[in-house]
């Protein structure tokens, strides 16, 4: 008894594969007896790394140039499960692109998704999906109650990428079915933000800005104490709801999830949404006027202050040491 | 299972239709009842505040285009209709509202099962929805109803123009964003702040009472009961656990020295 066979989404950019691919194929290698990977692409290229964290073979439906990958990589999956060469589970991750191909798939083959998993646990010949709930005082965990195809997303950082010595794997290519008009979205142009500094779920040090900043152009102090301490900006739900900043610095329950080693939390008061994005991290500094505000329930040093005092005296501090 | 939609002509200006949810105010952080391990539904509905951005998107295309209008779809218990009236007096023209018993337990993939035949009766030009619910956050609806439906779909737009039945879309990725052209009918999921959601006027307020909500259930949409809800989520909770709590550590009041005690916090952790 045990999970034969797991599939992973693998994502990868110019700069290789994802961090999130890697630790998704370390944990489903501890789970399963094979961890196979499908993708777009060029599969050749990462075989390596792929195969040393645990995958056995790549499955690519080679390049995609301007398409979407989602309704591409599903029609693929769905494909081999119709044909019963497909796997028991599929596991993406909580990404822009891996929300489109488990959502997709979870319509062709009528199966549901076990969403926002931070952990995953073998029952048997099942997987079980963990999920905090209610700003992560609670953990539900979640199974399928039959055999057929399990879908999960799990949440970016939800384990640590580990080589378990695997030689490369093995490419093979797989069909994408009929896509109707399904597919006919196609990237004219890519742009890429000004960012000098690391990405958010991968910066040692996050420096998040919320409400208590008071308006938008109080947040270039969260850019430039970042960039001062080589860290990451952040933001809490209520400033992207704002405008003040994109989705993408939205660190929560609906945003990124992030565990760095330091993070500083500036006039966040520390809504459950925003913590659940945020309490793994090492250790937590918080800046709050409000004494009460429950960032300070879980700050390792908690500072009862006003943004606008103390960052710019942060600010100056960190620039004289140069 | 797929549907098509004819396409509307373009005599009726351009349908937009977009996806909204009733939620719990989360102010009110909720609970799961004990029996049935599901989000507790007995309290007020408001509109999920994620969803006012796609409404007004929406409304600002209809403008764009000269004629049309918006169309709301939302599933929610006991015919509620409190955050639709919401979105409706914000300028929306009418709203589909399906209410059933046997949703109860509905997971995403049943609720997009019915907000997809919901939205084939409005016969739209474009879907917009939210990129995830503020309780739920599966985030994987707007995917599902695009699949179901048969639609190309492009996810986490912060931008939309459409021009001669093409949406040019500005979608989030992990670099910045990319440009991605659409033909139409397609499902465009909106990342919240990217527009102001206007707020209702009194007369809107006021005219959104007798704006047509067209309440269906099942049965009426076509669906079998027992593909959605709780026959359809083939899922079960195996454990609810208390999470391990993080302790508070210091708080100190600022006496003008705060910077200080961070700056010498992050020298003991050396990663300056």
């Amino acid at each position: 008894m045990g999970i034969s066979k797991i599939w992973v989404f693998g994502e990868a950019t110019d700069a290789g594969v994802t961090a999130s691919t890697l630790e998704l194929l370390t944990k489903a290698h501890q789970l399963a007896d094979t961890v196979e990977v499908v993708m777009s692409g060029d599969a050749a290229a990462v075989a390596g790394v792929l195969g040393a964290h645990g995958a056995t073979a790549v499955h690519t439906i080679g390049p995609i140039e301007g398409s979407l990958g989602g309704p591409r990589i599903a029609s693929a999956i769905a494909g081999a499960v119709e044909a019963g060469t497909g796997p028991d589970v599929v596991i993406c991750s909580t990404s822009y692109d891996g929300r489109d191909v488990a959502g997709r798939l979870s319509a062709k083959i009528d199966r549901p998704v076990i969403t926002n998993v931070v952990d995953l646990v073998a029952d048997g010949d099942r997987l079980l999906g963990s999920e905090p709930v209610f700003g992560g005082t609670t953990d539900v965990t979640t199974g399928f109650t039959d055999s057929g195809t399990a879908i999960f997303l799990v949440r970016p950082k939800s384990f640590v990428a580990e080589e378990s010595g695997g030689g490369p794997a093995e490419v093979i290519e797989i069909a994408v079915g009929d896509l109707g008009d399904t597919g006919s979205a196609t990237v004219k142009e890519r742009f890429v933000e000004e960012s000098s500094g690391p990405k958010l779920d991968e910066a040692a040090i996050v420096v998040s800005g919320g409400r208590g900043l008071g308006d938008a152009d109080k947040y270039e102090m969260i850019e430039t104490l970042a960039k001062l301490v080589k860290g990451a900006p952040g933001a809490s739900r209520a400033v992207v709801d704002a405008g003040w900043v994109p989705y993408s610095y939205q660190v929560g329950q609906t945003g990124k999830v992030v565990k760095p080693t330091v993070y500083l939390a500036c006039g966040i008061s520390g809504a459950t949404q925003h913590l659940v994005g945020m309490k793994g991290s090492a250790n937590i500094i918080a800046i709050n006027k409000d004494e009460e505000a429950p960032i300070f329930g879980i700050a390792d040093l908690g500072i009862v202050g006003d943004v606008h005092k103390v960052l710019p005296k942060l600010i100056e501090a960190l620039e004289a040491r140069g | 299972m797929v549907w098509l939609i004819p396409l509307q002509g373009t005599l009726l200006g351009m349908i937009v239709v977009v996806c909204v949810k009733q939620i719990p105010d989360p102010a009110d952080p909720g609970a799961l009842d004990p029996e049935t391990r599901t989000l507790k539904r007995d309290v007020k509905l408001i509109l999920d505040e994620s969803d006012s951005y796609g409404v007004e998107m929406g409304l600002q295309l209809v403008d764009a285009a000269g004629e049309g209008e918006v169309r709301l779809v939302s599933m929610a218990p006991n015919n509620e209709v409190g955050g639709l009236r919401t979105a409706l007096a914000m300028g929306a023209a009418s709203a589909v509202l399906v209410s059933d018993e046997a949703l109860a337990g509905s997971d995403a993939l049943s609720t997009a099962k019915v907000l997809a035949a919901a939205i084939r009766r409005c016969e739209p030009d474009l879907v917009l929805t939210a990129t995830e619910s503020s309780d739920g956050y599966t985030g994987t609806v707007p995917v599902q109803i695009a699949e179901l439906l048969g639609l190309p779909s492009v996810t986490f737009g912060k931008e939309i123009e459409v021009t001669d039945g093409v949406a040019t879309v500005k979608r989030q990725t992990e670099a910045g964003f990319d440009q991605v052209e659409c033909p139409l009918p397609a499902v465009v999921s909106v990342t919240a702040g990217v527009v102001e959601p206007r707020y209702p006027s009194f007369k809107g307020i006021m005219g959104a009472k007798n704006k047509p909500v067209d309440e269906l259930d099942l049965a009426g949409l076509g669906i079998d009961p027992a593909t959605v809800g709780w026959s359809g989520a083939r899922q079960e909770i195996t454990d609810v656990a208390v999470a391990p709590a993080r302790d508070a550590g210091q708080v100190v009041h600022d006496e003008g020295d705060a910077h200080e005690r961070i700056l010498a916090f992050l020298d003991d952790l050396k990663v300056l």
